[in-house]
């Protein structure tokens, strides 16, 4: 199937089921659709890609929620010559988690409710429009987990939550990829730990060891066995 | 509702396309009979690329790789899990048992970690050295030939160790150790806890022209586009189908009872096509069930009849009971010397590349069976959940936890590959009483009974989960490090999994020679039915310290000769 019968099959799905039947009398909403899902391509069964167009077509946060987002995003990960958590796509992520994992909803539009309320009580005005240094003020109080409690007070649950959601999703990002420096998902050929690595860690290869390993340059020769299951190729 | 009767007539139906189904599909259509395969899921082919997960990234997924819709991640290759919607199943008072099912082409052998085990001699006849279980009818030697062929046909790597309870076979060459591998090794060694190269099937080198090299992006778990990992699909059925087989695929059916003629002999199966919602019925003159165990199970015990009015070859009652599944219990472990690693491309295989095997002598122990020890770690591709905690390890080392800022970046860059992992997998005792059975109560959205189960770990089990966590600490200790989370206690069951947990459920349909106290003979027969065979883990009479995926597969292949040879005999 290609991409564009693969989408119209889609949406042919979901009008069947009822869910979409408005939409699709909207102008251009093929085209809506096809953005959407096609900005990711995933290998998903039809199940799953109609479950999460659904997802991607339900919005959560309002605009001034959103706003606070990015603000505390940014504290949390302010921007550098790596990567910003808008490159990262943080706030688009973060949007969809609410709705994948509906558990979060009220952890964290209750805790962006009590922020703009301790704020307002602190400095008289919501938590955008204050000082970066009141900001911060206000952040430290919630961003240490206290080790001597079993469950941590519901400010501090909703920061580690936020934290945890903007972490992962700016390091599962491309530019957070990058910055791990993560180096795989590609194809390649392993042969083992690169020497100055062994080096700088104390540890090397057993000699014995490394000799019943595959000899690279004979993997693509077919395998072939005397009756002992000795490898002769 | 009125059932639509298939006016083809087959010589065998295979209910299932897992390694069991894959493998009697291949057999039996290569020496030219006339094969249905019925796959309650739909097809799959890993080279498809609308269904290929194989090489995407987190950030090509609105979750990022979050194991919302699939339990081992989105990414993951089985369409199913613990729960699937429309299909519950049930548990009996405080029973815990999981019941993990892949509806798909291929089954769960499209996402699993390819560790491919022999059993060995001790294997089948445990009971010989410690009174317990039962052991089983036939030995080593009945079933090595069919391993050898098993080596040869779809690959596994590993390495010739001369042990007498993990027999060596045709191997490949294994690929070299990661860095938290040689952390393993030398950690092990110290405690004089055997280590060695995994047996994985993997394609480390070339075994035919059809099917690709391993090409080292670790993602076996997402089914390998170029066919260099086993799954059932890829390695046995398209193959089967490219050689001319007279092979008909049924997708999207759900089997719910064998037919029965007057005389009480299989005729064929009967099922629901998940897309009209009608019932089919088939007609065969054998019928091969590999649905699961516990599908299988089900599926038997569904097909009551007048000549079997307690299901289909349940004239012992034993159908369901003594299921078991591999014990298995994991610790987490941070590596300090691991911090602040230079990072290159370490993906590897998909799965590990040492493990230990059982080394003990149960004699000088207070639990009977071994287990084994799988290693995890490395510089893993980045997916949801890196970067959560960030820090949480600082407090090992004297530092704050938690906090917002670049620190955090430094964070995640100095604790990234510095954790290394543990899972011991071992052997239970089957129990009679644990067993899942039809809950006449409720039906699936099939209109089908479902299973409940009924299943309790022994002290048998709990004790040797807890002498796996004084192993893994003692390992952990040797190779400087430090054991993360506390040793589970006697409260949590030793850290034991809930059975279920680790997808190795056997022994439903026990094999053995007396009809009164198994459901199948040597040959995977129904001892009630000559032509009903079962080469899923349902006759398992045990299950070895070693998962049992190679064993399914030996074990079908004899089958399928002995189906052959019975038809040459015109017995059917």
């Amino acid at each position: 199937m290609d991409r564009r019968e693969s989408i119209k099959s889609l949406f042919i799905g979901s009008i069947a089921g009822g869910g979409l039947l408005l939409e699709s009398c909207a102008p251009n909403s093929e085209a809506i659709i096809e953005k959407k899902i096609w900005d990711y391509k995933y290998g998903r069964t039809p199940k799953e890609a109609a479950f999460d167009e659904k997802l991607l077509q339900e919005k959560f946060f309002d605009e001034s929620e959103m706003i606070l987002i990015v603000v505390l995003a940014n504290l949390i990960l302010p921007p550098t010559k790596e990567g910003t958590i808008e490159q990262a796509g943080v706030p688009k992520f973060i949007e969809f988690m609410m709705k994948d994992i509906p558990e979060f909803q009220t952890k964290i539009r209750g805790g962006l409710m009590w922020l703009n309320t301790h704020s307002s009580q602190n400095f008289k005005r919501l938590f955008i429009n204050i000082s970066e240094n009141e900001q911060k003020y206000i952040l430290d109080k919630i961003a240490f987990p206290n080790p001597d409690l079993d469950v941590q007070l519901h400010e501090v649950q909703f920061f580690s939550l936020l934290r945890n959601l903007v972490m992962t999703g700016y390091f599962t990002s491309e530019v957070g990829v990058s910055e791990i420096g993560y180096q795989g998902n590609v194809p390649n050929i392993w042969d083992g730990v690169p020497e100055d690595v062994l080096k700088s860690v104390g540890v090397a290869y057993d000699q014995d060891w490394i000799d019943k390993c595959i000899d690279q340059d004979k993997r693509n020769e077919q395998a072939e066995w005397d009756d002992q299951g000795n490898l002769l190729t | 509702m009125e059932i639509i009767e298939n006016t083809k007539h087959y010589d065998v139906i295979i209910v299932g396309s897992g390694a069991g189904g894959g493998m009697a599909t291949k057999v039996l259509a290569d020496s030219g009979l006339k094969v249905a395969v019925i796959e309650a899921g739909p097809h799959f082919d890993p080279a498809n690329p609308d269904q290929q997960t194989q090489f995407k990234w987190a950030h090509e997924s609105p979750r990022r790789g979050a194991g919302t819709q699939r339990d081992f991640g989105e990414y993951d290759m089985a369409y199913g899990g613990w729960d699937i919607e429309g299909e519950p199943y049930n548990r009996i008072g405080d029973t815990e048992f999981d019941w993990y099912r892949s509806r798909m082409l291929g089954g769960r052998t499209n996402h699993w970690g390819r560790i491919s085990l022999r059993f060995g001699p001790n294997d089948f006849k445990s009971k010989d050295k410690d009174g317990l279980g039962e052991n089983w009818p036939i030995g080593y030697e009945d079933i090595k030939p069919y391993y050898d062929k098993v080596d040869k046909l779809i690959g596994v790597f590993g390495t010739k160790e001369n042990m007498y309870n993990d027999p060596d076979g045709f191997f490949l060459p294994p690929p070299k150790p990661r860095l938290h591998d040689l952390f393993y090794i030398n950690g092990a060694r110290k405690s004089n806890v055997k280590v060695m190269p995994s047996r994985l099937s993997v394609l480390t080198k070339r075994i035919n022209s059809e099917r690709g090299v391993c090409f080292y992006c670790g993602q076996c778990n997402r089914s390998c586009s170029v066919y260099a990992d086993f799954s059932s699909g890829s390695c046995l059925i398209f193959p089967a189908q490219k050689s001319g087989g007279q092979i008909d695929l049924y997708v999207d059916s759900m089997v719910h009872r064998v037919d029965v003629d007057q005389n009480g002999k299989a005729s064929g199966v009967s099922y629901i096509n998940k897309k009209d919602r009608l019932e089919y019925r088939l007609k065969s003159k054998v019928v091969v069930l590999a649905a699961s165990a516990c599908s299988s199970a089900r599926i038997l015990l569904n097909s009551k009849s007048t000549q079997h009015p307690n299901g289909l070859g349940n004239s012992s009652d034993l159908i369901g009971k003594y299921l078991h599944d591999s014990t298995g219990t994991d610790r987490a472990v941070f590596i300090p010397k691991l911090m602040d690693r230079k990072t290159y491309n370490e993906d590897g295989v998909g799965g590990m590349h040492v493990y230990s095997p059982w080394w003990l002598d149960n004699k000088n122990l207070d639990f009977p069976r071994g287990y084994h020890i799988e290693v995890w770690g490395g510089l893993g591709m980045p997916s949801y959940g890196t970067g959560f905690d960030p820090n949480l390890l600082n407090e090992h080392l004297g530092l704050p936890v938690g906090g917002y800022g670049n620190s955090l970046r430094q964070d995640v860059k100095k604790f990234y590959g510095s954790v290394l992992g543990m899972s011991g997998r071992g052997e239970s005792i089957a129990q009679k009483d644990n067993y899942c059975e039809i809950d006449p109560t409720q039906v699936d959205q099939f209109g089908i009974p479902v299973l409940r189960f009924n299943y309790h770990w022994s002290d048998f089990e709990r004790k040797q989960a807890k002498h796996m966590h004084d192993t893994f600490e003692e390992i952990a200790h040797n190779m400087g490090g430090i054991v993360l989370g506390d040793k589970p206690g006697k409260d949590k069951n030793f850290g034991l999994n809930a059975p279920g947990r680790i997808i190795h459920e056997v022994g439903t349909t026990r094999m053995g020679s007396d009809p009164k106290t198994s459901v199948v003979n040597e040959f995977e027969r129904l001892h009630d039915v000559e032509n009903v065979f079962i080469v899923d883990a349902g006759p398992f009479v045990s299950q070895a310290d070693k998962n049992p995926t190679w064993t399914i597969l030996a074990l079908s292949w004899r089958t399928a000769d002995h189906i052959i040879d019975q038809f040459k005999k015109q017995n059917f």
